[in-house]
């Protein structure tokens, strides 16, 4: 977006501040949701985490909670995301690398291993089979007495950005849809404080999206998922609350702060007066932030320390609920452990060193700041109204609108760096001539054979016509309307694994394939 | 007579982050070269044949999920069984330096890792394609 070198009250001449802004805590929430801020409470700091073997990754989450960290964030492996067992031809060299690998249900118990469900919250994040995955995380909550209505957590389940950008979809949209309104459906009546969602721009932004197309897209897509929900017979006030939100918080600072300020006011209006929900907190925008993982680079990797720590300050300055700092080696692997606790110790040093706690919306009422939230909150709104003369955004999805909008963006960042216009330390300025190596993770084959041991001994152990008859009832479930959570509980207790289940679902509905748009 | 540089582009495995593949297809197409992507989740069997099959000069894969060394391998040997070792093989991606050298010693020389230019890798596939025998109708 253009800039002028100066900003005056000229700027925000047409600016209402009761109307536009309002006091943090009050509608329409751009300053905030909480009227003290980071004085109530502090963002809760939840490093995403996962590799190789469920009690390897029980071990990581032991260390970033002991370290001071106030919540698990689970990254699953490429099998897992995908739905497929370790066993399936696609699976091969990918078990384990790129997260941990969750396959059945001892799996989900050796992960959680000596952690109080009840006292953590706990975020997954799991699209294409997060019905599946939420299953499981329930039963070990059942079988370890915890009463799901103290569970406190979030599951990712956001399959519009799948289809739109990170491309982890199984079924198709319309399906797929069903599958999310279910998760909303159970949790309202069996999890109440569980976010069933976690409408993802994180995603969206990384494939190439600006910072106007990563807020147009993912409020859009809310919007659908609310369309969808209330068509499906939910009262809107009993499952928005519910929603929660997840950014990108890249490196154009203020660009960053005005996007997750404008954010709050278009969803704050949207569920007020395009939806007519009477309840506040339908109206309140919570959200995650992770710093932009596509701006770390290989070359001079220690340089990402700096840019993760300015990223994480436009995030907390933009009144992040909670945030992930990424970790300085995160373009060349995982991160090492020590990678993993300085992008923690980053989050610690604003939280309880720089004093940017102590007021809320520090920037609120910047003659910049002001108009540039009302400029990029301008820009997605056109695109919302353009995907809404589409019939919404499964249908746009269906004719490929955002997925050409954001290659374009990529090609055109692409070609800026190219020439140079975009400057990126390290990599096409400031060069060095010199190699600096940093020791990184590696991840060898062997998670995947212990996996593929484990998968053995699940399916030697457990009765098998239990799993099938699961399974079966899951198939009838989805061929009719009834609500699929219970039936996925139960193939989950019947040890019914992740590739099973979802191969059961296959049948019935197909699997997306998409047009390749260059 | 000069004949376009036939490139298939593939994303194998269960990845789906899909953005440096289609940037780099489109680079490429734009430097003149024939563009073919395959699209997500291919098989080595399946990016082979979409090689003999379009005739292409050049395989370009983009792995950033750890399972390039599973993938790189089994691609050479099926060119191999093939007859069509004089694909170029390149392979973009999160490629640990210590996996560099094993890829070399299999035959891939084209790898490129996190920040390379768009325009270094049009260099090295113009200069490495496979070179074609053109044969020239005389009438």
């Amino acid at each position: 977006m253009p800039r002028d070198v100066l900003y005056t009250p000229q700027s925000i001449e047409a600016l209402d501040y009761e109307r536009d802004l309002g006091d943090p805590g009050e509608f329409p929430y751009t300053r905030g949701i909480h009227a003290t801020g980071y004085r109530g409470k502090l963002w809760t700091m939840r490093q995403f985490a996962g590799f190789g073997t469920p009690e390897e990754t029980n071990e990581r989450y032991r260390r970033l909670l002991a370290a001071g960290g106030t919540g698990l964030s689970v990254a699953f492996d490429l099998p897992t995301l995908m739905g497929r067992d370790p066993d399936h031809e696609l699976s091969r060299g990918e078990v384990g690398k790129c997260g941990v690998n969750v396959t059945s249900l001892a799996d989900m118990e050796a992960l959680f291993a000596d952690i109080d469900l009840g006292g953590v919250t706990t975020s997954m994040t799991i699209n294409g089979p997060a019905p599946m995955l939420l299953a499981m995380y329930l039963v070990v909550a059942e079988e370890r007495g915890t009463d799901w209505a103290t569970l406190s957590g979030t599951i990712q389940n956001d399959i519009l950005k799948e289809f739109i950008a990170q491309k982890e979809f199984i079924y198709p949209p319309r399906p797929s849809m069903r599958l999310v309104t279910d998760v909303f459906a159970f949790c309202a009546s069996h999890v109440p404080r569980w976010n069933t969602i976690s409408v993802s721009g994180y995603h969206i932004r990384e494939a190439g999206a600006t910072a106007a197309q990563e807020l147009a897209f993912t409020l859009r897509n809310g919007i659908e998922y609310v369309d969808y929900a209330i068509d499906a017979g939910l009262d809107v006030d009993v499952f928005a609350p519910r929603i929660s939100f997840f950014f990108n918080s890249h490196s154009d600072f203020f660009e960053e702060i005005a996007k997750f300020r404008a954010a709050r006011r278009i969803w704050a209006r949207v569920m007020r007066d395009r939806f007519k929900a009477a309840n506040p907190r339908s109206w309140q925008m919570r959200f995650h932030a992770q710093t932009a993982g596509v701006s770390l680079t290989a070359q001079q990797p220690y340089n990402n320390v700096v840019r993760t720590a300015i990223q994480a300050l436009a995030a907390t300055l933009g009144g992040t609920q909670s945030l992930h700092t990424n970790a300085l080696d995160e373009a060349l692997a995982l991160p090492t452990e020590a990678a993993a606790t300085l992008a923690l110790r980053t989050q610690q040093i604003i939280a309880h060193e720089t004093g940017i706690v102590d007021v809320v919306d520090p920037f609120g009422g910047s003659y910049f700041i002001e108009k540039l939230t009302n400029e990029i909150e301008g820009e997605a709104m056109a695109y919302i109204d353009r995907i809404d003369r589409m019939g919404g955004m499964v249908p746009a999805i269906e004719r490929g609108y955002p997925q050409k909008e954001i290659a374009e963006s990529a090609y055109q960042f692409q070609r800026a760096v190219e020439s140079k216009e975009q400057v990126i330390v390290g990599v096409n300025q400031f060069v060095s001539a010199e190699h600096q190596g940093i020791g990184t993770l590696y991840i060898d084959e062997s998670a995947g054979e212990r996996q593929l041991a484990r998968l053995d001994e699940t399916r030697r152990s457990r009765d098998r016509s239990r799993v099938d008859a699961a399974i079966d009832r899951l198939q009838s479930g989805a061929k009719g309307e009834s609500n699929l959570m219970p039936l996925l509980i139960d193939a989950v207790k019947a040890h019914a694994t992740v590739g099973e289940m979802c191969d059961g679902l296959r049948e019935v509905w197909g699997e997306y394939v998409e047009d390749p748009i260059i | 007579m000069s004949q376009k540089i036939r490139v298939v582009i593939a994303k194998p495995g269960l990845d789906g982050h899909d953005r440096g593949a289609k940037v780099i297809a489109r680079a490429l197409r734009d430097a003149g070269m024939e563009v073919i992507y395959t699209g997500l989740r291919q098989t080595p069997e399946l990016i082979v044949s979409a090689a003999m099959q379009e005739d292409a000069d050049v395989i370009g894969l983009s792995i950033l999920s750890g399972a390039h060394m599973h993938i790189c391998p089994r691609i050479v040997e099926l060119l191999r069984e093939k007859q069509m070792s004089d694909v170029l093989v390149v392979v973009g991606g999160i490629i640990p330096d210590a996996d560099v050298p094993k890829l070399n010693e299999i035959g891939i020389r084209g790898i490129f890792q996190p920040g390379t230019p768009m325009q270094e890798i049009v260099d090295f596939i113009t200069k490495n394609a496979r070179i074609r025998v053109v044969f020239e109708r005389l009438s």
